[in-house]
């Protein structure tokens, strides 16, 4: 399914200081029996957000009033585990269009890539300050320009360059998705092919 | 000429184009699908009006989501059932073979491809299944792929990838009795930690990983990804080939000839270089268990818990989390810890070579009355070598009853659940929160060390074996 645009937003974030939070987590297996792509925001970390009797937790970062935003920001080794492509659904789906992390599993996120969710690795420190500001101000608010690979933290004015793929960085400014890509080589597949 | 690693021959053979700045167009040799990460996937193709484009390098299976019990009636749940007809249907509109539930083909999808001589030397394979990498074991470049990324190869047979960083891990040196491959995987992902092999290709390497069989070595590639891999493989020998020979789809006559020529060659060049290396002493591994809420968390089961001493910030904070949700405390003995199930099984240990070790070890003893035991074969042909080379019997005799292929309690997709609190000494993958069940607590082991567990009834190592 192609992709949704991605150039620049500015928006509070949701902090989520938890280290290797798994695939799992994000969507536990129960929830990963739907035949087509819809619902699975509602079950977006299912096991910390609702008790046992189905009612919110209000624990849970998620269900705090105070705290809002379509940026994401997890502890380090964030997606870790199973290669549900649901777990990137249920990010985006919840409203999330960054994820940020000092460190992300491989899978997650070329998932997250291929659904115009965009996965920002900072370094440790960065991390940590983002956590901080966050501490200190629910409502502060964060800039990611994809076009300037940047993520500014707009209550220091301090900005981290992040990396993406050339090819990836392309696909998300403009909506594209591999399987165009790859449909349009079939002449050049059918030729490897040929030659195996 | 370049030196070249085992997965650069492999790699390098199927890149039909690299993508200026960006990833390798990489062709697809072998295809598995199962019910729960395709249904989306062929959404997709009937939306953009494509065909599969090679049914016949396609193979599926439904096992995520099915009961092990009673598999010749209509599964109770509906969604899973929705999900296992719609893999069928999809499968019958395009053509591609499909291993139905009580079909001689039927399995875990990572157990049946290498059993009927799909898995071979030398492929590029995808699964949209992060347990891929269990193929590894036949010098197979495999790895796990979303949802999307199975659009990709059912629309095109490849799919766009960076090439990943090499790394190799070499243990030298003969095995202590009791320890298996399943505990080399444990100690590894221990040293590595989850994220430790993140952006690379394992591979393992040494005299070790030689004298494994095949089914010990899936068991090894199988982990790759716990430490965080893409994948993991090791070089094809005389064991793999052995194994290869007369199954149903590997190359018979000429073709096997030409075939084990080629595969013959597919080994690291003395002077190619590795982006990271690792060395481990055989020696050095004893039976291994998981204490924590991740495959990292392992430690020699004669081990107390680890305390949090020395870690801080966030770091402690998890550490802490993990043990809270346990149960347990820093510090203390994981040995006569309580046990309430066992489950055997799995794409890590589900094979014919896991039930023999734990038959063997429970034989003419009895299961502790305090353990609920599942014992799920990893396959329809598994199922049936056990029946034939008398392990049910033993089984039986000694309080343990067999159940039908599936996942099962892996992942807990099917009514297979530990329940809220409950202990598992589980042979399988990941022992993530809620993995098998909301709120269960899952121990990590062996099916040597699970055989223990399920005779004492509490966390035991296993004697006199």
């Amino acid at each position: 399914m192609p992709i949704d645009k991605f150039v620049k937003i500015t928006s509070p974030a949701v902090p989520l200081p938890i280290e290797n939070v798994d695939t799992d987590q994000i969507i536990p297996a129960r929830f990963l029996k739907a035949v087509e792509r819809k619902g699975f925001g509602e079950n977006l970390f299912r096991d910390w957000r609702y008790l046992d009797n189905n009612e919110p937790n209000p624990e849970f970062v998620m269900n705090k009033a105070e705290f809002s935003g379509s940026i994401l920001v997890g502890g380090k080794n964030f997606g870790s585990g199973s290669s549900r492509e649901h777990a990137a659904w249920a990010i985006y789906d919840a409203g999330f269009k960054v994820v940020v992390s000092s460190f992300f599993a491989d899978i997650f996120k070329g998932n997250a890539l291929n659904n115009g969710l965009l996965p920002v690795q900072v370094t440790p420190e960065f991390l940590d300050e983002i956590f901080e500001t966050i501490d200190k101000n629910n409502k502060a608010e964060f800039t990611v320009d994809l076009e300037n690979q940047t993520f500014t933290n707009n209550t220091s004015g301090n900005s981290f360059e992040f990396e993406i793929n050339p090819y990836k960085k392309t696909c998300l400014l403009n909506g594209y998705d591999d399987i165009d890509y790859l449909v349009n080589m079939k002449d050049e597949i059918e030729a490897f092919e040929q030659n195996k | 000429m370049e030196a070249k690693t085992l997965f650069d021959k492999v790699w390098d053979a199927h890149v039909v184009k690299k993508v200026e700045g960006g990833p390798n167009v990489l062709y697809i040799d072998r295809h598995f699908i199962h019910e729960v990460t395709s249904p989306v996937a062929f959404l997709g193709l009937k939306n953009r009006g494509l065909k599969v484009a090679r049914p016949d390098q396609t193979t599926a299976t439904p096992d995520h989501n099915v009961p092990t019990t009673n598999q010749h009636l209509s599964i109770v749940d509906e969604l899973s059932r929705n999900q296992v007809d719609k893999l069928k249907a999809n499968c019958e509109e395009h053509g591609i073979t499909f291993h139905g539930l009580g079909t001689e083909g039927h399995g875990v999808v990572h157990i049946i491809g290498p059993e009927q001589g799909l898995t071979q030397p030398g492929m590029t394979i995808v699964c949209g299944d992060s347990h891929t990498s269990t193929h590894g074991a036949f010098g197979a470049v495999a790895f796990g792929i979303g949802t999307s990324e199975v659009e990709m190869v059912l629309a095109s047979q490849c799919i766009m990838q960076p090439k990943p960083k090499k790394m190799r891990i070499t243990v030298n040196g003969d095995l202590k009795p009791g320890v298996t491959a399943k505990d080399i995987a444990l100690y590894i992902i221990a040293k590595l930690s989850t994220s430790g092999g993140t952006g690379h290709f394992i591979e393992y390497a040494g005299t070790t990983f030689k004298q494994l069989s095949m089914e010990g070595r899936m068991t090894v590639c199988n982990l790759s990804i716990e430490s965080g891999a893409r994948g993991g493989l090791i070089a094809p020998d005389e064991t793999t080939f052995e194994y290869v020979k007369g199954r149903k789809y590997a190359p018979k006559g000429e073709e096997w000839d030409k075939a084990l020529a080629y595969w013959k060659t597919l080994k690291t060049d003395d002077n190619a270089v590795f982006d990271t290396e690792y060395t481990f002493d055989a020696a050095d591994i004893e039976p291994m268990i998981t204490y924590g809420t991740n495959p990292g968390m392992g430690i020699k089961i004669s081990e107390n818990i680890p305390t949090s001493d020395g870690l801080k910030g966030n770091d402690k904070k998890s550490f802490q989390k993990s043990l809270e949700y346990m149960g347990f405390k820093e510090g203390e003995p994981i040995l006569g810890k309580p046990v309430d199930y066992v489950f055997l099984g799995s794409c890590t240990n589900g094979r014919i070579e896991d039930f023999r070790v734990f038959t063997e070890y429970v034989k003419g003893k009895k299961k502790a009355d305090n353990v609920v035991a599942w014992l799920v074969p990893g396959s329809v042909a598994v199922e049936k070598q056990i029946r034939e080379e008398g392990l049910v019997e033993i089984l039986e005799e000694a309080g343990f009853e067999l159940r039908q292929p599936g996942c099962s309690a892996c992942l807990a997709m099917n009514p297979d659940k530990v329940p809220a609190g409950k202990y598992a000494v589980s042979t399988t993958n990941r022992n993530f929160e809620g993995r098998q069940g909301p709120k269960s607590r899952t121990l990590l082991a062996s099916p040597l060390v699970a055989a223990a567990c399920a005779i004492e009834g509490k966390v035991s190592t296993p004697t006199n074996f």
